[in-house]
């Protein structure tokens, strides 16, 4: 089912890390274990998420877990943003 | 003892693993000095035969020149074997001094520090210059060493897309915020040979106020007209903040490294950098060898001249021949492969035509991107070459890959 959230952090994913020739990226697709997104690059999806819905994701709470997918990343930031 | 036969069978069955995947990594055993020509043991107990090398960074053929092999007999009988300490307690020698600050004269710097080696000296850099209010923005394909030192830090870590200046800006303009920014690029880079577009990325620093750490270890003595590496190239000498290079590549091929740029960034490494702390002086047999490499490539261009005509050369005849190669100009040429038993197969097959050159898969390089990456030297001559690239074209058409797309060969062969 189309989600707008989920759409934004997705184009947000493909944009930032994804190349021309790179597999398609899905709502479930596994980003950190699935090598699209690497640990060091999480900061920069932390820092959009947290600027685009004026939320602050606690250090302990970004975890590469937490970010594995976009449907996961949408679970978090509707938990920060309802907090 | 802890390491129990369940711990033991535990590691073997990852091992197996490796070698059921065709990762597992061989080594072979060279029976003679470092040169185009050299006489190898492979596998393990077979006869000892010559083949032409192909993949040494041994770019300038110093290895086993003999000026430095004799500059190096002659520092050994002067100044010792070792230091048997590290650099600040008793293991600094005058001849130290001297590297230094003939390594700060080379590359166009301020002042220099060396280090054991120059994955120490990517280890011990930032964690040195940076604090968790800083933030680090490295390019996606740094080397390995970059990464570890990388991840030594306490300061904020993100990335760009390789050798993309768009994305770097960016990243440069998000991270406003923080107190220092300092971008870190590999100068040539190791398994796709290209170079980062240092004048952009320096004009980006000064836009956006921040420091630019370039490794330019597959680049020193011989990128740029005089060979002082990627900034010559990019006509960016003086404004490099830091550069970190190897002596054990083009430099002369033995050990050490150097952290050289700002004075300051250069003292904060002497106070706090930790391989400098804690890891042995360079001894001074390989000081004075490197000294003598200086030297020589200070006095003549001749070595880097013949090294770029030579990869000229390999790189025209093999795309003549039809294998698929990442672009570039330096003497770095992948010929990819796609797939990691293709790549394994190959090597081995060049190796029995004489040519050694070895298969580069997961991990070193991405999934998929499997390659044997070649490297020219000045040690070549081109009969070596020609003989290398009557190997490549023999063994590609017995894989049938010559005139193939990349889409072509992993239809064949798989990813």
């Amino acid at each position: 089912m189309a989600d707008e959230l989920k759409d934004i952090v997705l184009k947000y994913v493909i944009a930032e890390y994804c190349e021309d020739d790179s597999d398609p990226v899905t709502y479930d697709t596994p980003l950190i274990s699935g090598g699209i997104v690497d640990s060091f690059s999480m900061v920069s999806l932390k820092r959009f998420l947290e600027n685009k819905y004026k939320i602050s994701i606690p250090d302990d709470q970004a975890t590469p877990e937490a970010f594995d997918s976009v449907d996961k990343i949408a679970l978090l930031v509707r938990k920060f943003t309802q907090a | 003892m802890s390491f129990s036969e369940k711990t033991r069978a535990s590691y073997q069955g990852v091992l197996q693993g490796l070698k059921d995947a065709g990762l597992f990594k061989q080594e072979r055993f060279i029976h003679s000095s470092q040169a185009a020509d050299i006489e190898v043991e492979f596998p393990a107990g077979a006869s000892v035969r010559k083949v032409i090398n192909m993949c040494a960074n041994n770019y300038l053929g110093l290895s086993s020149h003999p000026a430095v092999v004799k500059a190096a007999h002659e520092g050994m009988d002067a100044r010792g074997y070792g230091m048997s300490s590290v650099r600040f307690i008793c293991g600094t020698q005058d001849i130290h001094r001297t590297l230094e600050q003939k390594v700060t004269e080379f590359l166009g710097t301020e002042d220099t520090i060396l280090f054991p080696s120059c994955m120490d000296a990517n280890a011990g850099v930032f964690e040195a210059i940076l604090t968790k209010d800083d933030v680090m923005i490295s390019d996606r394909l740094v080397h390995a060493s970059l990464i570890d030192g990388i991840r030594l830090c306490s300061a904020m870590q993100d990335t760009y897309k390789h050798a993309d200046m768009a994305h770097l800006e960016q990243k440069l303009e998000m991270h406003q915020d923080r107190r220092f920014r300092l971008v870190i690029t590999d100068g040539v880079f190791s398994m796709d040979g290209d170079t980062a577009p240092l004048d952009k990325m320096v004009a980006l620093c000064e836009k956006y106020d921040a420091m630019v750490l370039v490794d330019d270890s597959h680049a020193s003595g011989f990128i740029g007209k005089t060979g002082r590496g990627t900034h010559e190239k990019y006509g960016v000498v003086g404004k490099m903040d830091v550069i970190t290079t190897t002596f054990g590549k083009a430099l002369g091929g033995a050990t050490g490294g150097c952290v050289s740029g700002r004075r300051e960034l250069v003292e904060m490494c002497r106070q706090k950098a930790r391989p400098y702390l804690f890891s042995n002086s360079i001894a001074p047999v390989v000081v004075e060898g490197i000294l003598k490499v200086f030297d020589i490539l200070m006095a003549s261009t001749e070595r880097r001249d013949k090294l770029e005509k030579n990869a000229a050369y390999w790189r025209k005849g093999l795309q003549e021949a039809g294998f698929v190669l990442k672009e570039g100009d330096t003497p770095i040429v992948p010929v990819m492969l796609f797939n990691a038993k293709l790549a394994g197969d190959f090597s081995r097959a060049l190796y029995d035509e004489g040519i050694y050159a070895v298969g580069f898969f997961f991990p070193v390089v991405p999934q998929s991107q499997a390659r044997i990456r070649t490297q020219i030297s000045a040690g070549h001559e081109i009969h070596h070459l020609d003989k290398a690239l009557d190997a490549f074209k023999k063994v590609g058409k017995k894989f049938d890959i010559l005139g193939k797309t990349k889409q072509e060969i992993i239809e064949r062969f798989g990813m």
